[in-house]
């Protein structure tokens, strides 16, 4: 049970407030970018290649500017002329916003349509004709490590190979030094497969110039509104479109996850035909352009290694990638961490040495990858750990829960220095997995599986204990092209003691209008039903680098309860003179201050906001308003225990989830009950790729399954009932507490998932399966360890 | 070439005219301007776009508009009436079953129609009834728990809680 500090009423941290935004969203008036509608608005629709890899050898209008109400068709030597044909990426590297003569993956932007209607553009588009040259496409990452691989890159002066960078990070020679000499070690390859995130909202956006004013608004389904309007500033400020002309909008999100953080080649099209027509253009994706063209997720090739004695202590990993990028690096991640923050891959033991490496390749596939609700790369990280982890316990004969009680860093050890630099800062990581255990009644579990396996039926226990590392970042570490990942919050309190709060994050789903309000109510006792909370407007809200990677809480979070805390120490300078005491003899108590001894003296905080504005001391400043910016001194380390109970079919190998538990560690909660949303989402996301999502390539570059008639989205057919608990360990340097959760479920179920998998059938075999565990891939891993006879 | 058409939607007659290839949703969301009802893919699996024909559930994105020529549409908008919320967005609200909201609307017309023709589901049959809803938001606990909800409130049974529930 979580205590309170705050009344019901006042509704601060702890309380599971229902859900300020959800009255526009069950009344279908949310407000999304495609229901955005402006006078004179043209729809832009995208002529995409159908080819992975080719030349593009002319470009065939004529026909599609024949139709009526077809305006235009810019092709990427229109944009050369201003030089827009390309952009940057966040991670400095280059995409085309449209070609000029290459096309580098299937469904690439080749022109975009201009037209009077969307149905008109999508006629357009059907009637441009592209003749390409096909070339033989690299489909496969290690090919492109082949020096005898074609250079995809050649656009870059002097670049002779498809290698992107290197990255290391530990001691390699300890490491190697505990592997030659260890009783045990273990080795597994594992692919974690391209998804994609498939929000069900896809992108778009409406860029809405204005030629009087010199003055452009784009409406956008960013999670990073002010982000964006930097990089526009930065690409278009050589035509005249400087930052203070430039005001994003983000409107409410259907659904982000990550992939609403890059810019798209749309985006700088729209603006571009926005600036140079001068009319407002709509531009929304299909579903299909979406999966197809947007950045993926994931795509890491992985070979894990675990040292450590027969007893079954982990002394040492051994982590070794190969990213597949696609023909850029889009990934979104901050600016010195290509490869994320893998390195959190040492997982939730307590051993001194790891050492690992990732070399980044470019394909011809969609560029990326997106950090999809992942703390940039941690879902990759968790799944090599904890599925070593069972690696390990396997061969060394051991129970894979009691090998991580065994193993965890203990709860007085933090903080706790992981072998590759990150300070860890607080956890209780045996509490969680007991509990996880005793949810299920572990052992008997345990007894149950053994009796089933003599009758030949297979069920497995799968678990996955991981830790997370999210609330990107204290600055001295952590920017996007330059910019400090910091994040903001500035509160105005009204006469009548209401108040408006205004965020640089921006919510797609998580609540923001709720949970920040409640965090405000916690430190200054306003009702959350009297705090109005909005962002997604740069010319309003504070700047801030925007919601992903679990940063909101940790930065914005924390940022709200530091201007509150700033208002907190107005409030009682007002009320130690209204009272006409001493600041050092006045209490708080959520909602007033009182004097100390003397509880009938007291003035609640709307009289002392009142007074801010009608009777405040002389030599004050009047109002009552504050702005802080949070510059975390860390990151913050979630954790989770989830344990997973599968039954498989041992005929059609279907597997059914019957069980599956998860306990959480977020630190302090500040709502219950969306926290718990938040991680049931998140368990379906984990799911997914568990046994559901990959996006698939042939040899030629075709992508096989580009909609969502086979790109299987989970339903609430596959979803299994989840069933989810918390230990509470607080982050010691938050000023709430808080550590964020809105991706632990996401990174912390595919391992469980595939470790029960695994422990189904580990004892006919099978130490490893690659995801997503489908049943036909189980079939043919089982047909190959004998199991079914001929 | 277009047609004129006469549907009511939510109750009010419109007479509008269409070009044959019009989509249903578009019409809702562009001639009607109601934005409400959503589009999340174009291969008719996402549901967003569900409304109800004639009170029959359909995916606004897979019919014609011309093909709604004399029948009664019911949209998300329609749903709250003079007396407040319908059951079903109280249900959702209460029990935390949206985050972003973009399916929502969908989900919640699939559940009116699922609810008429079977006040009591069980869970399963809950969770075989909004199958062709996809949600990306929610892993649907809270989905089926507020269609658990609704169905109480509608048959005047003993609510049960809307508090999140912990092992």
């Amino acid at each position: 049970m979580i205590k309170c500090k705050t009344s019901k009423e006042i509704g601060g941290m702890g309380h599971s407030k229902k859900r300020k935004e959800d009255a526009r969203f069950i009344q279908g008036k949310g407000n999304y970018v495609d229901d955005v509608k402006l006078p004179g608005m043209l729809y832009m629709d995208i002529v995409r290649s159908p080819y992975a890899y080719a030349k593009i050898k002319n470009i065939d209008a004529s026909k599609a500017l024949e139709i009526e109400g077809v305006v235009a068709v810019v092709t990427g030597k229109d944009l050369e002329k201003y030089g827009l044909h390309w952009m940057p990426t966040l991670m400095s590297d280059t995409q085309m916003v449209l070609p000029t003569d290459t096309v580098m993956y299937q469904a690439q932007e080749v022109c975009a349509v201009i037209a009077t209607s969307r149905y008109l553009a999508r006629d357009g588009k059907e009637a441009v004709r592209v003749d390409y040259e096909p070339m033989k496409p690299l489909m496969d990452p290690f090919d492109s490590m082949d020096p005898d691989s074609p250079v995809l890159r050649s656009d870059k002066e002097g670049k002779t190979d498809n290698h992107i960078w290197h990255w290391e990070v530990g001691d390699k020679d300890k490491t190697d030094s505990i592997f030659r000499n260890a009783d045990v070690t273990v080795k597994q390859q594992m692919h974690i497969p391209r998804i994609h995130v498939a929000s069900i909202e896809t992108c778009g956006c409406v860029a809405s110039y204005n030629k009087v004013e010199n003055h452009l608004t784009m409406y956008m389904t960013t999670q990073a509104p002010h982000a964006i309007r930097t990089v526009i500033a930065l690409v278009a400020g050589h035509v005249g479109l400087t930052e203070e002309k430039i005001r994003v909008i983000s409107p409410d999100i259907g659904g982000g996850f990550g992939g609403k953080v890059p810019v798209y080649p749309g985006y700088v099209i729209a603006i571009a035909v926005s600036f140079l027509t001068g009319a407002p253009i709509k531009w929304i994706e299909d579903r299909s352009e979406n999966l197809q063209a947007d950045s993926f997720a994931r795509d890491y090739h992985i070979t894990a290694e675990m040292a450590g004695t027969k007893e079954g202590k982990i002394l040492a990993t051994r982590f070794k990638v190969l990213a597949d990028h696609g023909y850029t690096d889009a990934s979104a991640n901050p600016s010195k961490f290509p490869t994320g923050l893998f390195s959190i891959g040492t997982g939730s033991y307590d051993y001194g040495a790891s050492h690992m490496e990732a070399d980044a390749v470019y394909t011809n596939k969609p560029p990326g990858g997106v950090a999809y609700r992942c703390s940039f790369r941690v879902t990759e990280a968790v799944h090599a750990i904890e599925r070593m982890t069972d690696v390990f316990a396997n061969k060394v004969g051991k129970d894979p829960a009691q090998l991580r009680m065994e193993n965890f860093i203990k709860k007085e050890d933090f903080p706790w220095a992981s072998p590759t630099g990150w300070l860890y800062d607080s956890g209780d990581y045996h509490a969680g997995l007991k509990m996880a255990m005793d949810a299920l009644n572990y052992d008997q579990l345990r007894i149950e599986q053994a009796e089933l396996r003599k009758e030949g039926k297979l069920m497995g226990i799968g678990i996955s204990t991981f830790t997370e590392v999210v609330g990107a970042g204290p600055s001295k570490d952590f920017d996007i092209l330059g910019i400090k990942m910091f994040d903001s919050a500035e509160i105005r309190v009204h006469p009548t003691g209401k108040a408006i709060a205004r965020f640089g994050t921006k919510s797609q789903g998580q609540g923001h209008e709720t949970t920040y309000a409640q965090i405000i109510a916690e430190e200054l006792g306003i009702p959350m039903e009297n705090i109005q909370i909005e962002e997604g407007d740069t010319d309003t809200a504070p700047y801030g680098l925007g919601t992903y990677a679990s940063r909101s809480t940790p930065t914005a979070g924390a940022a709200a309860a530091m201007a509150a805390r700033k208002l907190r120490d107005k409030a009682k300078k007002i009320a130690a003179y209204l009272m006409e005491v001493s600041e050092a003899d006045l209490e708080w108590e959520p909602g007033k201050f009182y004097v100390k001894g003397a509880p009938e003296k007291v003035k609640t905080i709307q009289e002392i906001i009142f007074a801010a504005y009608t009777n405040h001391p002389p030599g004050m400043e009047g109002g009552f308003e504050a702005t802080h910016y949070y510059d975390p001194p860390n990151l913050t380390f979630p954790s989770g225990a989830y344990i997973c109970v599968v039954d498989i079919d041992p005929e059609t190998c279907h597997i059914k989830i019957r069980r599956f538990v998860a306990i959480d560690d977020c630190g302090n909660i500040i709502n219950p009950m969306i926290v718990q949303g938040q991680v049931h989402g998140g368990l379906t996301q984990g799911l997914a790729p568990a046994m559901y999502e990959e996006l698939i390539y042939d040899k030629a570059g075709n992508i096989l399954n580009g909609t969502l008639m086979d790109y299987l989205v989970p339903t609430a057919v596959e979803s299994p009932h989840w069933e989810t608990g918390h230990t509470v360990t607080p982050a010691p340097h938050h000023p709430i507490g808080a550590k964020g959760v809105g991706e632990s479920p996401t990174v912390g179920a595919p391992p469980a998932i595939v470790n029960a998998i695994v422990d189904a059938v580990k004892h006919l075999g099978i130490e490893h399966l690659e995801i997503p565990v489908t049943p036909f891939k189980l079939y043919k891993e089982l047909k190959k360890v004998g199991y079914f006879e001929e | 070439m277009t047609k004129t058409i006469t549907l009511k939607v939510n109750g009010t007659e419109h007479t509008v005219e269409v070009e044959p290839r019009t989509l249903l949703v578009h019409l809702i969301r562009e001639n009607i301007s109601m934005t409400g009802t959503h589009i999340g893919c174009d291969t008719s699996s996402c549901g967003a776009c569900t409304i109800l024909i004639n009170g029959k559930s359909a995916k606004s994105c897979t019919i014609l508009a011309v093909q709604a020529d004399g029948k009664e549409i019911a949209t998300v908008e329609g749903l709250a009436t003079a007396e407040g919320l319908h059951p079903i967005q109280e249900g959702f609200h209460l029990n935390h079953a949206l985050h972003c909201g973009f399916c929502t609307p969908g989900m919640m017309m699939r559940a009116v129609e699922m609810l008429e023709k079977n006040p009591n589901p069980t869970e399963e049959e809950i969770r075989w009834g909004i199958s062709g809803n996809l949600c990306r938001c929610t892993g649907y606990n809270n989905i089926v728990k507020a269609i658990q909800w609704t169905s109480a409130k509608m048959q005047g049974k003993e609510l049960p809680s809307t508090e999140p529930e912990f092992v």
